[in-house]
């Protein structure tokens, strides 16, 4: 490979876990929607600093992009105090106003600008390497000047991280708790926007909104199947978010396709592997232990059954193997398996047609119809 | 014997609270000593909830103040546990019981401050004392209710506290759990501490607690229990819905 590739490769590499650390806490917040809505209408706060100061790589842009963060937050809060509108409602309709106002300036006074919209949703990886996006130092080469900031953009969010570690936790689980015992849930609230905030700018200028959107929730909520341990989660969705970069850059080369899209794409790719395979928590093993779980109903309903009916005067009708499946309400098949599985079990013996419980089977039922007692004493028999 | 403190363990004068222009707290004067366990009775939307949270300074009322430990809430931080209702947590979050009983420490180490060793130990010993040891490394989603009640007093036990305002921890909660928790109580008590409790079975009250405030968005009565739980106390908190049926 080319150093150019090498050099797209980095950059999406330092994006994709640039945006999944703040985006674990967004996932566990549940502001999963909103860091979206951030996502665009930080836009509207660049378009606005570039008109104040008619530069496109001033740090205003930042600070515009950044106070738009924390006002989409506010405009969307502040809707939703109203209790007139739900929250989702809310950010459904600051996040498109926002939007299309930045859209709409750029359209009618940025034609000459290179803000336009295309880079805007895709962004400009591929272009990242091309000369002119280069940081020369004294006539040094130091590789593509997004590099660098999203460099230095992961270091940010990586040392907030760090240090707040204790109070994000905290403030995140029981934010009622964090007050009382005197941190601040709303400045630490703030401060995670205005990392979102600045983080989308930045990335977004490399990549395009919408893999910052992929890239803050795909690899935080993958991380978050995958693991019980905040701390895991967070080394997790890096690790992950640079698995989707990589994958998805591939993916690209192999369909010749849009480097962002396909990044995305890839993000998505991994979530679906984590919501299927996960262990635990994945799609496949939850079916599978339901499965268990049914099997184990089944046996104790049979179990049950016989106990009931054991030396009564209906057992002849009520044990008999052939007819068992109309007192059960199963089929006729799945009776026969029931009736196996008990059998290997240990739990029902056979005697000709009908079925009697082993002690082991007496057990069971007598656990299930009384549970947390101790039922059984070897004396019953 | 803990030495008689020299305030009271809580100091409500002219609360009035309102959620906009709602009042769910009508000029409630509270004076609880130190050293006993207070129930907290009323029905729902009494403003229970909100009596401890405008105590522990989570609300701002619209007048009056409440002073914890003789010193104003900011004041008294430290000295004061709180344990929320169990359903208003995400217990799906990635965090183990030893974790969350960790968050104990954490006002005590204020902003920055990582928790060392000497925290967990004493996290753990918290565990200890509601019976989770063996439970410290589990995950808090793969607990009981019961289970997760403890863990949450536990949090509350490592906080160190002389006062403990609890909302509704008796909720959902197995009988084995309630009486170590009731056991819990009282061994706080024994040791000098002050525990308001947010409180539901009206069957209980007497047996649990010394004092009982009855509340129904203005104050009933507040006072120990032979003096106060009376039939014409609930009545007046209840009206004519009193569930204890006597």
């Amino acid at each position: 490979m080319t150093q150019a590739q090498w050099e797209i490769i980095l950059l999406a590499s330092l994006t994709a876990m640039a945006c999944s650390l703040p985006g674990v806490f967004l996932v566990l917040r549940r502001m999963t929607l909103l860091s979206d809505a951030i996502s665009h209408t930080v836009l509207l706060g660049i378009v606005a600093a570039f008109f104040l100061t008619g530069s496109l790589t001033s740090p205003w842009l930042i600070i515009g992009a950044a106070s738009m963060g924390v006002f989409t937050v506010v405009l969307v809060e502040g809707i939703q105090k109203s209790t007139l509108v739900r929250e989702d409602a809310a950010i459904g309709l600051v996040f498109p106003a926002l939007f299309s106002l930045a859209v709409l300036l750029i359209s009618l006074f940025g034609k000459n600008v290179h803000l336009d919209l295309d880079s805007v949703l895709l962004g400009k990886i591929a272009l990242a390497p091309l000369p002119g996006r280069r940081l020369e130092i004294a006539n040094l080469d130091l590789g593509p000047k997004s590099t660098w900031i999203m460099g230095s953009i992961l270091l940010a969010n990586l040392v907030f991280i760090l240090c707040f570690y204790k109070e994000l936790k905290v403030t995140t689980f029981d934010p009622a708790f964090a007050k009382a015992i005197g941190f601040l849930p709303g400045l630490t609230h703030l401060g995670l926007v205005v990392l979102v905030s600045i983080t989308s700018v930045a990335a977004f200028d490399a990549v395009g909104s919408i893999l910052v959107v992929a890239l803050m929730s795909a690899p935080a909520a993958a991380a978050y199947l995958l693991t019980d341990r905040l701390a895991r989660m967070l080394l997790l969705a890096p690790l992950l978010g640079m698995a989707s970069a990589v994958a998805g850059y591939g993916l690209a080369r192999v369909l010749d396709a849009s480097i962002s899209g396909a990044m995305a794409t890839a993000a998505g790719g991994v979530f679906l592997l984590a919501f299927l395979f996960a262990p635990r928590r994945g799609l496949i093993s939850q079916w599978q232990e339901g499965k268990f779980r049914r099997a184990r109903l089944r046996l104790s309903m049979l179990a049950v059954h016989l106990f009931q009916h054991q030396e009564t005067p209906l057992q002849e009708v009520e044990c008999r193997e052939d007819t068992l499946f109309e007192h059960l309400l199963w089929s006729p098949g799945l009776t026969r398996r029931v009736v196996e599985h008990s059998l290997q079990q240990g739990l029902v013996e056979r005697e000709k047609n009908f079925l009697q419980l082993t002690r082991q089977g007496r057990k069971l039922a007598m656990e299930v119809l009384q549970p947390g007692q101790a039922v059984f004493s070897p004396g019953s028999e | 014997m803990p030495e008689t403190p020299a305030h009271n363990a809580v100091d409500v004068s002219d609360l009035t609270v309102s959620y906009r222009e709602k009042p769910v707290l009508w000029d409630i004067d509270l004076e609880i000593p130190q050293g006993i366990l207070v129930g907290i009775v009323g029905p729902n939307g009494a403003g229970k909830t909100t009596l401890i949270q405008t105590i522990l300074g989570l609300i701002t009322p619209l007048a009056g103040s409440a002073r914890l430990l003789g010193q104003s809430p900011k004041k008294a931080l430290k000295q004061v546990a709180y344990v929320p209702q169990r359903g208003t947590v995400d217990w799906d979050f990635p965090a183990t019981a030893l974790d969350v009983a960790l968050m104990g420490t954490y006002g005590r180490l204020g902003w920055f401050r990582r928790p060392g060793a000497k925290e967990r130990n004493e996290a753990n010993e918290a565990l200890e004392r509601v019976g989770m040891t063996s439970f410290a490394h589990r995950q808090i989603r793969q607990l009981s209710g019961g289970q997760q009640q403890r863990v949450f007093l536990a949090r509350a036990l490592a906080q160190k506290a002389k006062l403990y305002l609890m909302d509704e921890p008796f909720q959902g909660i197995d009988a084995t759990t309630e009486a170590a928790l009731v056991e819990l109580l009282r061994d706080l008590r024994n040791r000098g501490a002050t525990a308001l409790v947010v409180h539901h079975d009206l069957q209980s009250v007497k047996e649990y607690f010394d004092w009982v405030v009855l509340l129904n968005i203005r104050k009933i009565a507040a006072g120990p229990v032979e003096e106060v739980y009376t039939e014409a106390n609930l009545k007046a908190a209840f009206g004519a819905r009193v569930p204890l049926g006597k």
